[in-house]
């Protein structure tokens, strides 16, 4: 086997036993880069020379003595809207194709931090707006499955490079599904830590009440590994949560004997692709076999997740996004005359047309005299929908349903049509607007293409999420499959 | 004729808050740094970054509210007010809304001999922007550039809203002159209006006296000073009389005062009035205000100006004029107090301080604070009970004594100016003077006892003013009556 099939916690066994050298890794994963890349387009930036010279320094530093960690060595991905000091930060968008932030993100940071070689930054949805990635004013990035295929999005890029073996490890963030969705569209492993888990600090805003950071890896347990270190209060992020993080190694449990698992029948019925619904009982079917007792439940208030997401996403987005307006960095119109016209031509030339969808939508939601029918209204529904998640978890452990309620799509299939693009987000979005945990894991695969499976907790539950997920994988062989590139 | 009307008025003032640090990063609120210093990726809108609130800024909001016997909220939220401007970095200024800290206050006034009790509607915090530097205009119209300078971008504002229940230009004034004075005491805010810490915008309309609904208002901007806003508010009365009186209808707009003119001018209608978009601030999470963190914020408020007054009456025996003067300035005040602890004479010490020390004061563009400490004023003025120097003298050595920082009994016996006390010596000017003027003695001895006042100029000018005219008077009586 090559170094780049292995996850991160294999590598770490070698790196700990001196079987090999963060160099020996970073060059395998460089040539695995310039092998497929070309095929696939996951990355916005690639970071090859520091991440060799950053190897080296690492392995100065192992044959120092130095202490280690679980990501020492271990290459990272990181989506493009986080920011890296001094390292181009574009959003995947025209308006931010010079900026060059002077500060990191938080969670960069402390990969960074605990040893982590960033390789490069990875393809999205401009502003992380969008189910596909084709949102990227730069580039398409392919499903390694099906290159015809879209990788899901907003974290395209990142979920991608982990399927194409790219890279070991990546960071997503999530909106309404940007991290699980993409993760089940490539067949690999995303969660979305509760909102508060995990700093903002550094994330380029696009729905502040419901951004949240969350590893896209190759299976779970790597995926708790990274939660060991980047989740935590941030002093720097206001809505962070001090609660104590645990080693979520330790729920690595694999034994689901006697936990309560609730099926939503809203999101296995209408609307649902059969051979997707089939995977997703089947799963249920294992998780059964493996001691769970399951449940179907009703939880009516799902169907309003999609527009309450729209009206109240969208509000913040239309705020967030105004500081780009050619003054101070970024994009600035050269066609301007006076400050207005620098203001549209800027942000004319700069956004493509979701982001301008968007900003006119949630412009619109927060106007004098629809405030109330619309934003405060998406706030009062979105308070149902919590409290309904908080009834389910007041007698569930975990909720499952499929991530998404189709496979990847063709490439251009769903461009014209915004909402269908936006429904094909239903079962992921609730979980953003509760504040809730979700992760999405491979439990199957429809015409060649991976399915799905999310599995939803209560807030600062991840343990039981990994618990469920962790011993899901050790019963099934879907985390192994790999595309063949 | 002009109609009688009756005018309305409610101001908002804008008060810089004296903290060392910005409300949402740690940067520098240092006035008049190099432009673009104090800043950082959070204050200038840097993608990404998320603000954290200076719990500091809360305190000083919750103690103006307190000091102006408002309601401290339970829960406060914070709002983004969206519009964009060069100033703004990111193009919305994080601002209160709907849950302010603290609503349904009060601040007493005297108008016309009696207090009258203006309404605050809310005291709510707020980021200030940046500033524009323009070059080739006035302003971005026309100009050939345009800088930002972020350093005051962030810095912390609270702004304080009162009730239209403001009925004349003078009380506007009153009404500024008494918030400001409280804001100095609690030491929130610096009060400096020539700078801009502290800022004021008044809505103001007319109504037919004895009609319940308010007009139509215009805001009035652009007063930087307490006689700006006397001298704005009564031309802007004058101008809606006049409109109202030839029967036109006021126009609700902005309206720039303009010190040349000392009218109003025009700036935008309300046509052109933004939706601010406002809606709860995501980034930051509601502010809880639990009985104890008031009552802790309870306990550093000190007496504030009109209690002070009050006390000073009371205590030290002074008029309410007096008073007044001296709690009018929280400095002073103190000056005061700390004098009368040295030497019992509050009234010679107010006599002191509301004359030479405020005519020295304002001669030389200075504070009380930065004048010597109270034990060089009690020096003097015993030096003063003792006969030591005179009155004349006194006003000298204070301001030698404060222009150069000299001890004051240095200054007094350096200069020789000691006063002539001793009899003998004084007997021997006298025997001079009266013989010097034979003729005037022999009036005084034939009954023109006016002439004693002769005698004693005659023996200031022989000693060069520093003859005690007590002991010279005695001596002159005894004197001329041999």
């Amino acid at each position: 086997m090559e170094l780049f099939e292995l996850s991160a916690h294999e590598l770490h066994a070698k790196i700990e036993k001196k079987e090999v050298s963060v160099s020996d890794i970073v060059k395998s994963v460089i040539d695995r880069i310039n092998k497929v890349e070309k095929r696939i387009s996951s990355f916005l930036l690639v970071n090859l020379d520091e991440a060799i010279n950053r190897a080296r320094e690492i392995d100065d530093q192992i044959a120092d003595g130095r202490e280690i960690t679980l990501l020492t060595g271990i290459p990272v991905m990181i989506k493009d809207n986080m920011c890296t000091r001094g390292m181009l930060t574009t959003c995947a968008s025209k308006i931010l194709m010079n900026y060059i932030p002077p500060y990191s993100a938080t969670v960069v940071e402390k990969v960074l931090q605990a040893g982590a070689i960033p390789i490069g930054k990875a393809n999205m949805d401009e502003f992380a707006m969008g189910s596909s990635t084709e949102n990227s004013a730069y580039k398409k990035t392919r499903n390694p499955w099906e290159l015809n295929s879209v990788p899901g999005g907003s974290s395209g890029g990142s979920a991608a490079c982990i399927a194409a073996q790219e890279s070991i490890l990546a960071l997503g963030s999530d909106t309404g599904g940007s991290i699980r969705q993409p993760a089940s569209f490539c067949g690999v492993v995303g969660l979305k830590p509760t909102y508060g888990r995990v700093s903002r600090y550094g994330l380029i805003a696009f729905a502040s009440s419901l951004d949240q950071i969350g590893p896209i890896t190759k299976d779970v347990t790597d995926s708790a590994i990274m939660m060991n270190f980047i989740a935590g209060h941030d002093k720097k992020d206001s809505t962070s949560v001090d609660v104590p993080v645990p080693d979520y190694r330790k729920s690595l449990i694999n034994d689901v004997k006697g936990l309560k698992i609730a099926v939503v029948k809203e999101l296995i019925g209408k609307g649902i692709d059969e051979k997707v619904k089939k995977c997703v009982l089947d799963a249920v079917a294992t998780l059964k076999r493996l001691g769970a007792h399951v449940e179907e439940i009703s939880m009516p208030s799902l169907e309003y997740g999609v527009p309450t997401y729209y009206l109240v996403a969208t509000a913040e987005a239309s705020s967030n996004l105004e500081r780009y307006d050619g003054v101070k960095y970024g994009l600035r119109s050269g066609s301007a005359e006076d400050l207005l016209s620098m203001y549209y031509n800027t942000r004319r030339e700069g956004f493509g047309p979701e982001v301008k969808r968007r900003i006119m939508l949630g412009t619109y939601a927060l106007s004098a005299g629809y405030y109330d029918a619309y934003y405060l209204k998406a706030q009062k529904v979105r308070t149902l929908i919590k409290n309904e998640f908080d009834r389910a978890f007041s007698k569930f452990d975990a909720i499952i349903s499929p991530t998404s309620p189709t496979v990847a799509f063709k490439i251009g299939e769903k461009v014209n049509d915004p909402l269908s693009m936006y429904l094909s987000d239903i079962a992921t979005i609730p979980v953003n607007l509760a504040g809730i945990p979700a992760i999405s894991i491979p439990c199957g695969f429809v015409d060649n293409l991976p399915v799905g499976l999310q599995i939803m907790g209560k807030a600062f539950a991840e343990e039981m999420l990994f618990r469920v997920a962790f011993t899901f994988e050790q019963n099934t062989e879907w985390h192994k499959k790999r595309p063949a590139l | 004729m002009s109609g009688n009307y009756e005018v309305v008025i409610g101001l908002e003032v804008h008060a810089q808050l004296l903290t060392e640090s910005k409300i949402f990063c740690d940067c520098s609120t240092k006035f008049g740094a190099a432009p673009n210093t104090n800043i950082c990726p959070v204050c200038t809108g840097q993608p990404g970054v998320l603000p954290v609130l200076n719990k500091k800024v809360v305190d000083f909001a919750i103690k103006t509210g307190l000091a102006l016997n408002a309601k401290i909220a339970e829960r406060s939220v914070f709002a983004r007010k969206n519009y964009f401007y060069p100033d703004l970095p990111k193009n919305y200024q994080v601002s209160q809304y709907d849950l302010p800290i603290a609503t349904k206050g009060f601040l007493d006034i005297v108008s016309e001999g009696t207090v009258k009790k203006i309404g605050i509607t809310r005291v709510h915090l707020e980021e200030d922007a940046g500033k524009l530097v323009h070059r080739g205009a006035a302003g971005l119209r026309g100009s050939t550039s345009s800088s930002v300078d972020f350093n005051r971008t962030g810095v912390p504002l609270m702004e304080i809203v009162s009730e239209p229940d403001i009925r004349s230009p003078e009380d506007a004034k009153t009404y500024m002159e008494e918030l400001r004075k409280i804001l100095v005491y609690l030491g929130v805010c610096d009060g400096n209006m020539e700078e801009g810490s502290l800022r004021c915008d008044a809505n103001i309309s007319l109504r037919p006296a004895g009609q319940k609904e308010f007009g139509t208002k215009t805001e009035v901007k652009n007063m930087n000073s307490f006689k700006a806003v006397q001298k704005a508010l009564a031309a802007e009365v004058k101008r809606q009389t006049q409109v109202l009186d030839e029967g036109g209808r006021i126009v609700q707009e902005t309206r720039l005062f303009d010190e040349a003119s000392g009218g109003t001018i025009s700036m935008r209608s309300k046509e052109e009035a933004h939706d601010y978009r406002y809606f709860p601030e995501p980034d930051l999470v509601p502010i809880e205000i639990d009985r104890k963190w008031i009552e802790d914020i309870r306990k550093t408020i000190t007496e504030l100006p009109q209690e002070k007054k009050l006390r000073f009456m009371k205590q030290f025996g002074l008029s309410d004029a007096d008073a007044a003067i001296l709690t009018d300035d929280k400095d002073m005040a103190d000056y005061f107090e700390d004098s009368v602890k040295l030497l019992n004479e509050p009234k010679e010490i107010s006599n002191w301080l509301i004359g030479d020390a405020s005519a020295y004061c304002n001669e030389n563009k200075k504070n009380v604070s930065d004048l010597f400490p109270p034990s060089g004023l009690i020096e003097i003025i015993r030096q003063v009970k003792k006969g030591t120097i005179s009155r004349k003298t006194a006003k000298e050595v204070f301001i030698e004594a404060n222009n150069t920082g000299k001890n004051v009994n240095d200054i007094i016996s350096e200069s020789g100016a000691t006063q002539i006390s001793g009899e003998e010596e004084l007997l021997l000017v006298i025997s001079e003077v009266l013989a010097k003027n034979p003729k005037q003695v022999a009036e005084y001895k034939a009954g023109k006892v006016q002439l004693a006042a002769f005698f004693v100029g005659q023996v200031m000018k022989a000693t060069k003013g520093r003859a005690n005219p007590e002991v010279v008077n005695r001596l002159l009586m005894g004197g001329l009556m041999q």
